[in-house]
């Protein structure tokens, strides 16, 4: 890097930032994604701070230059750690201009937005594209970007014929020229990622990189400069889902039973490559149905199992979540919660599965639901959700979504402790006369026999049963079973400590979230604090038991509201009386625990809420603060 | 005997297991049920083969017969309705030591639980899987099961059911990786036993239909079978059910019917002037998942942590 800095110096003065959001949008399948990923994980090698996330269309090849097929990626660099992917884009490499027309809808860019257009458009032989290149950049001027027109596939057909395939990598090289980033490193990028595809596209990729160094060098007047925060920790890089396929491993689960779904997929894919490595089986079912049904089958014979799904699947599989709980089989269930209801936004987040996870059964099913909030949590998750679901013997929930799924940061490299690892089932001789639920009375957890323990024997079923598990329908015995499961999850909040306030304990405003909008609600928070604003921020891990002490922090604030990715009312609906107001999953759940008025600000846009818009919630509600002019 | 072989040697095992070992209780199903008979050879079995009760798992859906598991002193599993398949391959994927045993019903498999009986022929994991078809829906009373025949009245359908039954037989023929493929009928102890044996024997997934009947409401489905010796076809093999010598007086209906031979297999249970008992098919060569599934069994803790570790590396900055 000093290298590079040395070189640099004597032709263009760089600008330090504290950070910089970059986008490189494109049509599906020009590699976009490619480029972006491996400028996160130079800069994260680099020291710096990083959140990378995928702009993807729904389809796997939406028509070419269609506005609504914008394939790309938002990278966020930063001079300390970056938890989101923030608001405005600062940078913007496109491949053309009609897939900019949907992230300005999306509001991704602001007035002074620097957008790098690739202008063969201009001189395209088909009239119709050189008017709408034209028309474009006219529209994107008056929203105040600011438009550098670069020859890029011009540049890159002097390299290759088929510009198409390797403009990302020249783009790439563009980047690290603008950006200061260590080239030898981007290099090793280029031969990691193309590793499978031999020696000579490595070499032509290798050309192309430093083709856009050296053209960016002269044609590109931007030079930026992003400190390193951290260069010396050791660290791995990852998204959210192969960080929760790793946590699988790691939390020593033997069996993943799992079927096809956006966005939970990529779990399996991980697993597909690494679960061997710790000799773990991973099952594609013929059905979400008999995906939950098989690690239900695995777990119940005494092995470690998970599966991993998304809404519709979790709807599918809600008849053995209800098994799960009434016979008491640990079971690890991970949701990746996308748009909803029914096949909704399939790519795109919402947190829309807390309350169908909580409730969606039949009869009364108690839960331990938990929901990470970053993607080193998606890691530590399973290592806990195993643990729990053995020692309070039940199905325990994962509700990560599409945002944690899909964002690629560092994170501290985990140490493998060997008690993560499960042990292998008991086969001991059961205790003479111990029933297959001898329910603790305090907690209502019991021992649970493995097939294969001398003695243990009983017939599991989803009937009510007594303790000696014994189809058992009169009352009594049903009240029982029912105040048996439903104390585990008193037993467990016992264990449990009230969480910790982010800012001050008491203020005006309290801004409660749940699950992939931690970081932004803390940015958010810190931003409106540093203006001298009473607000604080609190973010549950668990949902169900809810961690302790909730109302006494709550008695503490002026007012509390959720910020949430799910759907409620808006308070000033005109067709909407406040008795018909719907608000959003957690509100409801925080209002009917603690009684108290607590209100909702909720985004259902699809989008990862970005920390501006909470921002502007919380001086909304602040109104003595300058900014809350409405 | 226990314990005496026929060369009049002694032989005592540590442990030596009764009828009494996998007695779960008096069975509550109708008297005159089919399903009676089938629990009592299953025991027998499990005795015979001196299988340990608890390296047995019962494994069942929802019906009358899916209460098979709760009438055995084994483990047992009796879970969803039409859902016993895939809790069943999850028992069996990593446990090979357990001894699974399935029992689901008309409804239960070829109906509500239809997809997962085809995905488990292929997946052919070494499990006995025990159809008791009675043509009815009996726990919920009397309404058309997708093996009810064509005009039989019942509570969903008084006119009359409306469509062909399924062929629970022809389906388990034309599914990919169909390894084992047997019928026979409660009524008949012996036939009923040597066909459970020979199932349990055949390495992968042994598919029994058993012709059961229900005195509640389809005891005139089964009883002209039951009346005529000759409405039923003894398929003879070397390879097949071995056919007792006590049955020669009663099924004298005999065909020689090698298992290996799908294509007179499919002609058998397409014939309508008789219906065949024995083994339809078998192939012992037909790959099981059960043998890919226990791959990485055993890894120790270390090898795990380096497994991790080096997972990690691919991702280390």
């Amino acid at each position: 890097m000093r290298d590079a800095n040395s070189r640099q110096s004597q032709e263009m003065p760089r600008t330090t930032v504290h950070e910089h959001i970059v986008e490189i949008v494109s049509d599906s399948g020009e590699g976009a994604q490619k480029a972006g990923q491996a400028l996160g994980a130079i800069s994260a090698k680099m020291g710096n701070g990083v959140w990378t996330v995928e702009i993807i269309p729904a389809e796997i090849k939406p028509p070419a230059r269609s506005r609504e097929g914008a394939s790309g990626i938002r990278v966020r660099i930063g001079d300390h750690p970056i938890t989101n992917m923030g608001d405005e884009a600062d940078l913007v490499v496109a491949f053309n201009e009609q897939v900019l027309y949907g992230r300005l809808q999306n509001r991704a860019y602001r007035p002074g937005t620097v957008l790098l257009l690739d202008n063969r458009w201009a001189a395209d032989p088909d009239e119709n594209i050189r008017a709408m290149y034209a028309e474009a950049l006219e529209e994107f001027r008056s929203h105040g970007l600011e438009i550098i027109e670069l020859p890029l596939d011009e540049e890159c057909r002097k390299h290759t014929p088929n510009p198409r395939l390797g403009k990302n990598m020249f783009v790439l090289g563009m980047l690290c020229q603008i950006y200061n980033r260590d080239l030898e490193r981007a290099r090793q990028e280029i031969a990691t990622v193309f590793r499978r595809k031999g020696d000579k596209v490595i070499a032509l990729n290798h050309k192309l990189l430093q083709a856009g160094y050296d053209y960016a060098a002269t044609a590109v007047p931007l030079r930026f400069d992003i400190p390193c925060w951290d260069a010396d920790s050791p660290k791995v890089v990852m998204n959210g889902n192969q960080a929760t396929a790793l946590g699988i491993m790691a939390a020593g689960i033997e069996v993943v039973a799992m079927y096809p779904i956006t966005p939970a997929t990529s779990v399996s894919h991980q697993l597909g490559d690494s679960f061997p490595a710790t000799g773990g089986f991973l099952h594609q079912a013929e059905d979400e149905i008999a995906a939950i049904g098989f690690a239900i089958g695995a777990s119940y014979a005494g092995r470690t199992a998970a599966t991993v799904t998304s809404g519709p699947g979790m709807a599918l599989k809600t008849e053995f979540i209800g098994l799960a709980v009434m016979a008491e089989v640990p079971l690890v269930v991970i949701d990746v919660q996308r748009g909803g209801p029914s096949t909704g936004l399939p790519t795109k987040v919402e947190q829309g599965d807390l309350l169908g996870t909580l409730f969606g059964a039949m009869g009364d099913t108690p839960k331990i639901v938990i929901a990470p909030a970053t993607i080193e949590e998606c890691f530590h998750f399973p290592i806990l959700a195993r643990r729990l679901a053995e020692d309070f013997r039940g199905p325990v929930f994962i509700l990560s979504d599409a945002n944690l799924a899909t964002g690629v940061t560092a994170f501290p490299r985990p140490t493998p402790q060997a008690e993560w690892m499960a042990p292998p089932p008991d086969q001991s001789p059961w205790e003479e006369g111990l029933a297959p639920y001898a329910w603790d009375e305090a907690t209502g957890v019991s021992p649970r026999p493995i097939p294969g323990q001398k003695g243990g024997e009983y017939t599991l079923t989803g009937l009510a049963h007594n303790e000696r598990s014994k189809v058992a329908y009169a009352p009594e015995p049903n009240e029982h079973g029912l105040r048996m499961r439903s104390r585990k999850l008193a037993a467990l909040q016992r264990t449990l400590k009230p969480p910790v306030v982010n800012g001050d304990p008491e203020g005006d405003l309290l801004v409660v979230g749940w699950g992939s909008t931690l970081g932004a609600i803390e940015e958010a928070v810190g931003k409106a604090r540093s203006e001298g604003l009473r607000v604080s921020s609190l973010h549950l891990r668990f949902l169900s038991p809810m961690e302790p002490g909730l109302k006494e922090i709550f008695s503490r604030f002026k007012q509390v509201i959720t910020v949430e990715l799910n759907y409620s009312d808006p308070a000033d609906d005109p067709f909407v009386p406040a008795s018909a107001r719907r608000y959003g999953q957690l509100a409801f759940l925080l209002r009917a625990q603690t009684l108290v008025d607590v209100d909702c600000f909720t985004l259902n846009q699809g989008l990862p809420v970005a920390p501006g818009k909470v921002y502007a919630e919380i001086t909304r509600r602040l109104p003595t603060h300058a900014h809350a002019a409405r | 005997m226990f314990g005496l072989k026929e060369d009049w040697s002694l032989k005592l095992p540590p442990r030596y297991f009764t009828l009494e070992d996998y007695d779960g209780g008096v069975a509550r199903w109708c008297p005159g049920c089919g399903d009676h008979g089938v629990l009592m050879s299953v025991r027998r079995i499990c005795r015979d083969e001196q299988i340990p009760p608890e390296k047995v798992v019962s494994v069942s859906g929802i019906g009358c017969s899916s209460r098979f598991p709760h009438y055995m002193k084994t483990y047992g599993f009796h879970g969803l309705h039409g859902r016993a398949l895939p809790v069943a391959e999850g028992i069996k994927a990593r446990r090979p030591d357990l001894d699974v045993w399935v029992t689901t019903g008309d409804g239960d498999n070829c109906s509500i639980g239809a997809g997962h009986w085809l995905h488990a022929v292929r997946y052919n994991m070494d499990m006995v899987v025990m159809m008791f078809d009675n043509n009815i829906y009996g726990l919920t009373k009397k309404q058309t099961s997708p093996t009810t025949q064509p005009g039989e009245r019942t509570n969903t359908h008084p006119r009359g059911a409306l469509l062909p039954a399924i062929d629970p037989i022809t389906t388990m023929l034309g599914m990919t990786n169909v390894s084992f493929v047997a019928q026979t009928v409660d009524w008949n102890p012996v036939h009923l036993h040597d066909t459970l044996v020979r199932a349990w024997k055949h390495p992968g997934f042994s598919f029994v239909r058993i012709l059961q009947r229900c005195p509640q409401y389809t005891a005139h489905v089964f009883s002209g079978l039951q009346d005529d010796p000759d409405a039923l076809l003894v398929m003879e093999h070397d390879n097949g059910v071995p056919v007792d010598k006590a049955l020669d007086r009663t099924l004298k209906n005999r065909t020689t019917h090698d298992p290996s031979d799908k294509m007179e297999a499919f002609a058998l249970a397409a014939r309508r002037d008789a219906i065949p008992i024995g083994l339809f098919f078998c192939d012992p060569d037909r790959p099981r998942y059960n043998e890919m599934t226990v791959e990485g069994m055993g890894m120790s803790v270390e090898d795990k942590l380096a497994g991790l570790e080096d997972q990690l590396d691919r991702f280390a900055i």
